[in-house]
């Protein structure tokens, strides 16, 4: 790819304006990480993510909206990011897979989150390629709706294909992650 | 995604300023929903986006004083979905809206950007079609309003001119006894529906259908209502016989095209079979209000 050259201009009014194949300038938040790049117009947020922050948690299926791989959450919503443009972006707040462990300064995993670990204990995946894709929309999910009928699940995760397993033991995955985050949340309530 | 100018407005003059500069070599991204996969695919390479997720005073629902509904042009699916005067003013949107995509698609996907595609297999034109839903374009120097029934002028074309913005959608209050219904048919949950429909049944206060709207959807190049099967529903006393009459006209009159998910003869089958199912949907739910 060629380098790009120009770059985008910024109006008083708070506008702005990238030239074709030109640049502009984006300021985001990442897995509670500040970031600020150099991205040209038509880079979509999953390639801005996985090659140009390293990222590569987030997986590319269809690249077009289709297969749900690429979900990550933004602003608190599960969204596609082949469907969002980097510049789309800009003064967001975005968390990927790699930002749903726990994890110390130096990037080591202090715990996986719960939904991860009811995942491994319900062996929910197999080749785990559509995994990111399903553990980011379980997570907005089960914010949302932290005791959801399994009909409800269905219907959420029904956006995310999964070429391995028929979905029943991703289902059975969301449901023990329902009742770990459940007995969590009744620890944490004795607790305090 | 190939290559194009990218500009974010901050105000809506200045969006209008862009469209009439660029006009044909413009294409507005709100949600990019419809639009990212078209160029993803590319089946769609406009030199310009327009981005007005930006532009103040979009992303707003606003109640008019007589019952109808407003949605901005910025308005996503999911807040839309989750709003309650949707559900209170426009039942018919209410409904239609968890079908459309899935919840990621509808968590930037907008209301009006769905319109303004003008998918004939996507369900809220189909809506708009069945409410008489009123668009309200504006350029540079000029607001108009366009009826539902001249927006949708075939394949993915709506009335627009390329310097317009699709500024909001009105819908009209709804008619008192009334009872809505949308079914589809589609391969898999959160698909474009095979067929489709978006139906309204009113009642007058003898309890016999009054008015009602028959809107399919992947039936045709646009969203398209059946009038003669309206007509005949109405002075009826709602049940099976009228709906049977009803299903059948419907399976007569429309002609759908053909693809890999379906013939004309099983979308014309489904259609017959998805009226009676929706006017039998509609009609319980104003016995339950009564």
């Amino acid at each position: 790819m060629n380098s790009p050259s120009a770059t985008a201009t910024q109006s008083a009014m708070g506008s702005l304006h990238s030239p074709i194949d030109g640049t502009a300038t984006i300021e985001l938040e990442v897995n509670g990480v500040g970031v600020t790049r150099r991205v040209n117009a038509r880079l979509s947020l999953a390639d801005f993510l996985r090659e140009r922050l390293d990222l590569t948690g987030t997986h590319l299926g269809c690249e077009h909206g289709v297969c749900g791989a690429c979900t990550v959450v933004l602003n608190d919503e599960a969204v596609r990011s082949c469907l969002i443009l980097a510049v789309q972006a800009d003064g967001s707040r975005i968390t990927t897979i790699e930002g749903l462990a726990e994890t110390d300064h130096d990037g080591q995993i202090i715990s996986i989150h719960p939904i991860q670990r009811a995942m491994q204990e319900a062996h929910g995946f197999q080749c785990a390629f559509c995994a990111p894709g399903f553990l980011m929309t379980a997570l907005c999910f089960l914010e949302r709706n932290p005791a959801p009928t399994r009909a409800q699940i269905r219907e959420e995760i029904s956006g995310n294909l999964c070429r391995c397993t028929g979905y029943q033991s991703i289902i059975a995955g969301v449901e023990t992650a329902v009742e770990i985050m459940a007995a969590d949340r009744r620890e944490g309530a004795q607790d305090a | 995604m190939p290559a194009f100018a990218y500009h974010r407005p901050a105000s809506l003059d200045e969006a209008l300023d862009l469209l009439s500069r660029f006009g044909e070599d413009a294409k507005i991204l709100a949600g990019g929903q419809s639009l990212l996969p078209l160029m993803a695919l590319r089946l769609s390479h406009p030199a310009n986006l327009v981005d007005i997720s930006r532009v103040p005073g979009l992303n707003e629902i606003v109640e008019d004083v007589e019952g109808g509904l407003a949605i901005g042009a910025t308005v996503t699916h999911t807040r839309a979905e989750e709003a309650e005067a949707v559900h209170r003013l426009t039942p018919l949107v209410a409904a239609a809206l968890p079908l459309v995509g899935h919840r990621a698609i509808r968590n930037r996907g907008t209301v009006v950007g769905s319109l303004a595609h003008a998918d004939p297999a996507a369900e809220l034109p189909a809506v708009a079609l069945a409410l008489g839903a009123r668009f309200i374009a504006v350029k540079s120097g000029g607001q108009r309003r366009v009826a539902a029934a001249d927006f949708f002028s075939g394949f993915l074309t709506t009335d627009l001119a390329p310097d317009e913005l699709l500024l909001a959608v009105g819908f009209p209050p709804q008619k008192p006894r009334t009872g809505v219904s949308v079914k589809e048919i589609s391969r898999r949950s959160g698909d474009f529906a095979i067929v489709g429909l978006a139906a309204t049944v009113s009642l007058d206060e003898a309890g016999l259908i009054a008015s009602s709207a028959l809107s399919f959807f992947g039936a045709a190049s646009t969203a398209v209502r059946v009038t003669e099967a309206e007509e005949a529903l109405a002075g009826q006393s709602p049940g099976p016989e009228a709906f049977e009459e009803a299903a059948r006209i419907v399976s007569q009159s429309l002609d759908p095209p053909e693809d890999a998910n379906g013939t004309t003869a099983y979308r014309k089958h489904v259609a017959g079979v998805l009226t009676r199912n929706a006017l039998a949907d509609a009609i319980d739910q104003i016995g339950f209000a009564a």
